[in-house]
Parts: C-alpha cells; sequence; structure tokens
C-alpha cells in the first residue's frame, strides 16, 4: 500500500538542497501547511557567522547565536544557559537565537539532563563564554578606535566610546575574532545582572504553541519506516515461541522480526504496525521469577528484621541510647513502584548505515546513548551522530538508553532508518519505575525529650542504597544507625525525579513531626533545635549546609505565619537534595467535616535564581508533581505484569486537585545550586502532616487515596 | 483502504487510509501536522486535542472514516500566524514547561472559551480537567486561560 498517494515525499531532497543555513528534515507536503522540524547543524547555521566559542557564535548583521547543549525537557535549561552566556557578554537578549546543539563531547561537558546539576556544572563555563566574546569584541572597538579599551563599555550588544560612538557586536565579529583569547576574563559583579534573575519567555513558545514540529515523536525522515515492538508482558519472562505470519500479512507491514526477547513490527504508518502487533502469537515462558505485589508486602516486613544488612552510617553507640531512653518510637512507610510516565511516550530514530550512524530524538543522556549504541554494533562511538529533540517530560526515564538502543538494533537488523514509537501501554508495561521501598524509623528520647538516638532502616526493590544517611537529621544525633537492604528483582527500576528522596523525604518529615509531637514541642522548633546541636556539637561527618536549612525554615515559617492562622491546620516539612534546600507548609481547612489542601507554602533555597519563570515552574511543578503521586502514584504488579496500563488506571494529578502554591526564593547570591528536582520531595510531608493536624490520622503509605485513615475521605479537590 | 477527503484548517487533504485509523495518526503520519500529540490513545490525556465542527475532540480515538465533511481545525490552524487570543495569553503567561501537552490544552481552552467567553474558575477547572499536564502547569494554564478569556472581549 501506498500511504503517501497524494504526497509528494521526494520534494524532501529538493528542499534541502535549497535551503541554506541549516538542514531541514522532514515533511515537505504539496498541499499541506506542515513545517518540516529543523534539525540544526551548527557548522552549517553558524555558515558565514563568527565563531567565538563552542556556546557562541556572532553573525555580520548582528545576530547572536547561542548553543544551548543540554538536553530541554521542561526544565527551561534551553532558555535559562543562553541568558548567562548573554548576560556576561551583554547582549541584547531581542537579538539573541538559541539553538539546540547535538552531542558533541569536543566541545561541552556533562551534556546531559539529570541530577538537578546542569546550572550548577555549567555556571562558570557559561558566565565566562559570554565574558571572553564580550572582552574580544571591546578589545576590537579599541583597536579599530585607536583608544584604550578602558574607555569603552559594552552593554546591550554594542560597544560604545565614551566620546558617544557606537558599534554593534555584528560589526565588530570579524575583528573580534582576531583578538587572542584571553586566558583569564573579569566576571560581572552578580549584582550588575540584567538578564540573570529575570522571567524571560520560554525561547521555544512559539513553536510550541502553533503546534511546530519540535519533539523526538514530531520527527519525520524520507524514507523513515515507523515501528512497534512487543516486549515480554510480564517481568521475568522470556520468548518460548513466535508466529509472525499473521502480523507479516497485515497492510503496510514491511517486516516483523524478532530480536532477543523483542518482535518488533516494521510498517508505513503508526495506526498500521500497532493494529499488525496485535496479531503477532508470542508464547512466553518463565525466564527468572515472577513477582506480584503481594509478594512485595510480605518481603517487606522480611527484610526490615533481616539481621544482614549494608550499614550505611553509625554514629556513638544506639542499641546503649535505646536501652537508657525514657520514650522510644517506631514507625514504618511504605510506597509502590511508581511510573515516570512523561506525556511524550518513548520514541527515537535510527538509521544505521554502513559508513555511519545517525540517532534523533529524546534523551536525557545522549552521551551515554551513543556509547551503549557503539557497543551493541561494535563501532567507535565517532561514528555516530546523535541529535537531541525538545523532549516531552523526561523525569528520570530517558536517563535510560534501552529505547535508543532497542531502536539502533532494529534498524541494524533491517537496514533501514526506522523510528520506534512506544504506545503508553508499553511505557507503562516497559519498566525502570520508581522503585517500591519500606522504611522503619527508631527514635529514642530521653527525660528531657532530647533526641539520644535515631535508627533508620531502608528497603527496597531493586532501589540500591533506600536511604540518605548522610542527610538531615545525621549529624545532629549523637547515635545514630542507618542501613539498608536492597532486593534483587525482575522488575526494571530506575531514577525517577529526586530519586530515592521522593519519598524518602515523606517518611522522615512525617517522623520527625510524630517524634517532635512526642517530645511535646512546636516540630519547627524541634527541627531548629536539631540543627543547633548539629552546628554547635556536630556528630560525624555534615553534609548539608545547616545555615541555609535553616534559612528556608524561619522564611517558612514566616511566609505562612505558622502557628497564627486561625481554622487553618498547618503541616511542615523541610528537606536538603541536589545541593538545594526546601522548606514547604501544607494548609488544610476543615469544610463541612472534610479536610481541603487549600495551600501549600514553598520556600527555595537555590542560590541564585536565573530565570524567575523557570525556577517558579521548578517550584510549582516539583510540588504539584509530588503531591500528585504522594495522592495518586500507584503501580503494582500481579504475576510480573503491571496491573495499570494506562492513564485510565494510573491516575495522574489533574487541575482541579492542585491547591494555591505560594513560592518564595532565598536570596543569598550564592551561585546557582540547581532546582530540577529539590521542591518535590518535601510535599508529601507538609501535605501528610497538616491532615494529621486535621483528622487526627496518620498518612504512613502512598499513595494517600488507597490508606484506610482516609477512607471516604477526598482530599485534593478543590471546593 | 479507502480514500478520504478531510477538510482541515480550511484546507482539503486526501489520504488513503484504513477506515478505522484515528484522526491523530492521519493528521501525524500522513499530513505532517504533528502539532496534534500521541500521549494515550484512549482519550484519557487530552494531548490529541482538535476541533471537529468547533467542537474539543479527542483525535486519538476518532476514526477518521467518521469525519466525512466536518470541519477539523488543529494547533496548526487555530490562527493563521499563531495570534489567536489563547495562543497569545499562552505566551504571555509563559505556561509551558516541557511543552507537549499544551496544543491539547490549547485547543480545550480555544473551545471553553469559544462556547463561554466568561468562565468562572469553576469553569475552567472542568473544562480543563481532562488535559494532563505531567509537568504540572496547571496554575498557569488557568491564568493563561483567563487571560484569554479578558482578551476575546
Amino acid at each position: 500500500m501506498e500511504i503517501q498517494l497524494k504526497t509528494n515525499r521526494r520534494d524532501f531532497l529538493k528542499i534541502a538542497g535549497t535551503v541554506s543555513g541549516g538542514l531541514f528534515l522532514g515533511f515537505q507536503w504539496g498541499e499541506s501547511s506542515a513545517t518540516p522540524m529543523v534539525v540544526l547543524n551548527p557548522a552549517n547555521v553558524a555558515a558565514g557567522n563568527i565563531d567565538f566559542n563552542a556556546y557562541l557564535s556572532i553573525s555580520p548583521d548582528n545576530i547572536i547565536s547561542i548553543f544551548s547543549p543540554n538536553p530541554e525537557l521542561g526544565q527551561n535549561i534551553k532558555t535559562s544557559f543562553p541568558m548567562i552566556v548573554a548576560e556576561e557578554l551583554e547582549a541584547d537578549w531581542s537579538k539573541v537565537k538559541v539553538l539546540q546543539a547535538p552531542l558533541d563531547t569536543k566541545k561541552f561537558e556533562r551534556q546531559l539532563t539529570g541530577g538537578s546539576g546542569a546550572i550548577p556544572h555549567s555556571w562558570e563555563r557559561l558566565r565566562k563564554a559570554g565574558a571572553t566574546a564580550k572582552y574580544m569584541l571591546v578589545e576590537a572597538a579599541a583597536k579599530r578606535w585607536g583608544v584604550a579599551s578602558s574607555l569603552l563599555t559594552a552593554s546591550n550588544g554594542m560597544v560604545s566610546h565614551s566620546d558617544g560612538r557606537k558599534l554593534t557586536y555584528g560589526e565588530l565579529a570579524t575583528e573580534a575574532s582576531a583578538i587572542a583569547i584571553p586566558t583569564d576574563v573579569k566576571l560581572k559583579d552578580k549584582k550588575d545582572f540584567k538578564i540573570i534573575g529575570q522571567a524571560i519567555h520560554n525561547v521555544d513558545n512559539q513553536e510550541l504553541f502553533t503546534g511546530k514540529p519540535l519533539f523526538g515523536l514530531d520527527f519525520f525522515r524520507e524514507g523513515m519506516l515507523f515501528a512497534m515492538i512487543q516486549r515480554p508482558p510480564a517481568f521475568g519472562t522470556k520468548i518460548k515461541s513466535v508466529d509472525l505470519a499473521a502480523a507479516k500479512a497485515m497492510p503496510g507491514i514491511v517486516d516483523v522480526v524478532q530480536f532477543k526477547n523483542n518482535v518488533a513490527v516494521v510498517g508505513k504508518s503508526t495506526w498500521q504496525v500497532s493494529k499488525a502487533r496485535k496479531v503477532v502469537k508470542i508464547e512466553y515462558e518463565l525466564d527468572t521469577k515472577i513477582e506480584s505485589t503481594a509478594d512485595h508486602d510480605k518481603l517487606f516486613k522480611d527484610l526490615l528484621d533481616s539481621k544482614e544488612s549494608t550499614v550505611r552510617r553509625k554514629d556513638g553507640d544506639v542499641e546503649a541510647a535505646f536501652k537508657s531512653a525514657a520514650k522510644t518510637l517506631v514507625r514504618e512507610y511504605q510506597c509502590p513502584f511508581l511510573s515516570h510516565s512523561p506525556l511524550e511516550p518513548m520514541n527515537f530514530f535510527a538509521h544505521v548505515r554502513e559508513d555511519g550512524v545517525e540517532l534523533v530524538g529524546p534523551t536525557q543522556t545522549p552521551d551515554m546513548a551513543r556509547n551503549e549504541v557503539a557497543k551493541l554494533l561494535g563501532i567507535t562511538p565517532d561514528k555516530i551522530t546523535v541529535d537531541i529533540t525538545r523532549l516531552g517530560g523526561g523525569f528520570g526515564r530517558r536517563l535510560k538508553a534501552d529505547y535508543v538502543v532497542e531502536a539502533a538494533e532494529l534498524s541494524s537488523i533491517i537496514k533501514a532508518p526506522v523510528k520506534v514509537i512506544w504506545t503508553r501501554e508499553d511505557d507503562m508495561m516497559g519498566g525502570s519505575y520508581r522503585p517500591a521501598v519500606r522504611y522503619r524509623f527508631e527514635a529514642a528520647l530521653d527525660a528531657d525529650n532530647k533526641l539520644i538516638g535515631y535508627k533508620l532502616r531502608g528497603v527496597g526493590i531493586n532501589s540500591g542504597n533506600a536511604t540518605r544517611e548522610d542527610n538531615f537529621p545525621s549529624g545532629a544525633v549523637d547515635n545514630l544507625l542507618i542501613d539498608s537492604i536492597e532486593y534483587k528483582s525482575a522488575i526494571t527500576t530506575g531514577a525517577w525525579r529526586a530519586p530515592i528522596t521522593n519519598f524518602l523525604a515523606f517518611a522522615e518529615q512525617s517522623f520527625i513531626d510524630e517524634v517532635a509531637a512526642l517530645a511535646k514541642q512546636d516540630p519547627i522548633q524541634f527541627r531548629l533545635a536539631l540543627l543547633d546541636k548539629a552546628k554547635k556539637a556536630p556528630v560525624g561527618a555534615i553534609k548539608y549546609d545547616i545555615d541555609r536549612m535553616r534559612g528556608v525554615i524561619e522564611m517558612a515559617a514566616e511566609k505562612s505565619s505558622w502557628g497564627k492562622k486561625k481554622d487553618v491546620l498547618q503541616g511542615f516539612s523541610v528537606y536538603f537534595s541536589h545541593r538545594s534546600y526546601v522548606a514547604q507548609v501544607a494548609e488544610v481547612k476543615m469544610v463541612s467535616n472534610k479536610p481541603v489542601l487549600q495551600k501549600i507554602h514553598a520556600i527555595a533555597d537555590c542560590g541564585i535564581v536565573v530565570n524567575l519563570t523557570g525556577a517558579n515552574h521548578q517550584v510549582r511543578g516539583g510540588v504539584v508533581d509530588g503531591l500528585g503521586h504522594a495522592l495518586f502514584g500507584n503501580l503494582t504488579f500481579k504475576d510480573g505484569a503491571v496491573e495499570q496500563k494506562n492513564f485510565n488506571s494510573y491516575r495522574l494529578i489533574r487541575m482541579k486537585e492542585v491547591p494555591e502554591i505560594d513560592i518564595h526564593f532565598v536570596s543569598n547570591g550564592i551561585d546557582p545550586t540547581g532546582l530540577g528536582e529539590p521542591a518535590l520531595p518535601p510535599t508529601g510531608g507538609a501535605v501528610a502532616n497538616a491532615l494529621f493536624k486535621a483528622t487526627g490520622k496518620r498518612l504512613y503509605n502512598q499513595p494517600f487515596n488507597k490508606q484506610e485513615a482516609l477512607q471516604g475521605i477526598t482530599i485534593g479537590e478543590k471546593i | 483502504m479507502a480514500q478520504y477527503k478531510l477538510q482541515i484548517n480550511g484546507r482539503s487533504y486526501e489520504a488513503d487510509v484504513e477506515a478505522d485509523t484515528p484522526l491523530l495518526w492521519v493528521l501525524r503520519d500522513n499530513f505532517g501536522l504533528v502539532g496534534t500529540k500521541f500521549g494515550c490513545g484512549i482519550a484519557q490525556c487530552g494531548a490529541c486535542t482538535v476541533h471537529v465542527n468547533g467542537v474539543a475532540t479527542r483525535a486519538c480515538v476518532t476514526p477518521v472514516s467518521s469525519l466525512g465533511t466536518k470541519k477539523i481545525t488543529t494547533i496548526e490552524g487555530l490562527s493563521e500566524k499563531g495570534d489567536h487570543p489563547v495562543q497569545q495569553a499562552w505566551a504571555e503567561v509563559d505556561v509551558a514547561q516541557c511543552g507537549y501537552c499544551q496544543a491539547g490544552q490549547i485547543m480545550t481552552a480555544a473551545s471553553l472559551l469559544a462556547k463561554n467567553p466568561k468562565p468562572s474558575d469553576k469553569d475552567i477547572d472542568t473544562a480543563m480537567n481532562g488535559n494532563i499536564c505531567r509537568c504540572g502547569t496547571y496554575h498557569r494554564i488557568h491564568e493563561a486561560v483567563a487571560l484569554a478569556s479578558s482578551k476575546m472581549k
């Protein structure tokens, strides 16, 4: 069948040949208004431009092109990175054009999105990139005018002489490129920042809001085939036998191939391959072991009592402390697996040719993906190009390269360019989940209600170390023991936004609230007293900044008028993760005898805020993400298979369920410390602590909506 | 396989596809109109929202054979220059994080405002509740709908 009967894909080559300054790939329909996706090759884009460094090139007609190397998945990096370069360059932001750079390990370092680390890592080098170019432009102007550069200033994309003469950067670019690159440049005084700290709009807004192709799933290539892959429906099983005949006979199907535990259906359109995949006959057999959620629940209880564990931190003599305690408290907390569920399902384009490999798509880790593909194909990474499209969300799922490697493997087998597309069901069933974890916390108080002993054990499924042993309250308790046990399972897990801390923070901050109550102290005062102790008489190594943590706690108390609101039940939580600090106060009101979550105050210390819109987005989004998954997130297994396969059974938070969120940033001039994740961990605890105050009922497990304590109670929804 | 002639964004498009092919995939694979997004395939997330005779419709569960001569509008055709009040409001409020759901959000909002130009907060919540934003931009979506409403007077 010819699906493009009324269209003409052959126009593509003509278009590509006539457009200068960029490689335009994709559709060019005779009758369509579709715009082809633009995959920019910096070398082409910058043709005629003057390159100053990996990040920056300036055209003679004064367009400043700034390349953003890291994958954009909504953390706003494609806007924030160039802002930092433009700040030091003293560029006119309206003349700045931002371009996504492809993977280039020679030009860029740490070209990945994860760990809330891009800005902290690149802050200095981005500033230097801008400052170096500014220096060269000023020197070029000084040379042209025959004056001392000290008489010149750079501002708003121009170099000005004190006598009023001006030259644009574009006019100076060629001469500036001949100036010797300085080894050391002076960076701006932070108080003079004009662009950094502003609410600069997302550079892709116009494309996003008019439906232009930006995402991996939007990528099309002349002659490209579409594929879907049937993976084992249950973890721990493998293919026993296949019958591909029926699928091969379906319309539009080009090939059906088996590789490893996969059967790939390759064809001419997404719908045709999805239909044909349904008639592939596959029989599976047991490979390792199949597990159900009920097995895990029992397993967790056994592991919490196990004598074997990995000790993560040990301070003082915890057994003696518990023996001498006046009061003790033991509590357990459990969370289920979660799916990342970025709204753009997994997909990747691969074209494995004799002379090289082309990869295009959404990945958080282009370098790792390339290395894994190189390993699979037995070639060197330099034979592989990776173009990074905009990512329709990531949340950690696209840190893994499984779906990239799979696409490359399929292309190498069928010897054709192919885009592998995952359906939502594939995504939800296909693995790499937030691990299910259970914690046991124990606290010992002396007769003066002082915390003298603290124990935490974390057990989890493919969770690695389920604890963060050096986080608060470590350092503030004389006798402390933190250990963990990991259970190995066939169910695949991976980093999920704020790995481990996304649930650990809820458990810890809920527990500390209970310990504070046992000690008859205000929850905030109790935490501040612990920080005092850590400051004055630290126990062991302290890896969090006590003053920054104190700063967000105090600001949260102030902004929320902690304890001073009538008829409002407040819950507090604070957490340090990925170098940054966030405190939250959740506010619940009883309406017709039901708790209604009305507001969450979020106070963040992420150092200098680069983009105010982006920072607000990360905090608000982190709170909504933390709240949504605490309320509803639940992925369970039956005989190795996921039970929730799409959004009709896997519930995500929606507009009606989000409370008002009040956001403040601590202003301390510290270099940026990252914000993609830190706002998420504290939310569950703040909400659970507020709900306890409102209802007298404690939530120990997530999701909240499945807990008996809240049966019949609607939480979340606005009234 | 059959020939379908569709009226999309004021133009005529033709595709030779199977009758059960969802409009979503005809738009994306056959016509290159990729602004309409695939999110769930079962009308749960709203990423594929288009207008069919002005009504917000999930393209992922709308078979091509059900459309006849109905007028289809996609995000690409919502306005000629990308300046529909809803699109303007989305840019002014700077709504997007990853942005993948936003075309569907905009189409739902435009359909709401066409029927109800002055929606209450509750009307906005109700109309937009069918569209998932995994990044959690709901507050800004709400704000942008209200702003667009004020622009449309």
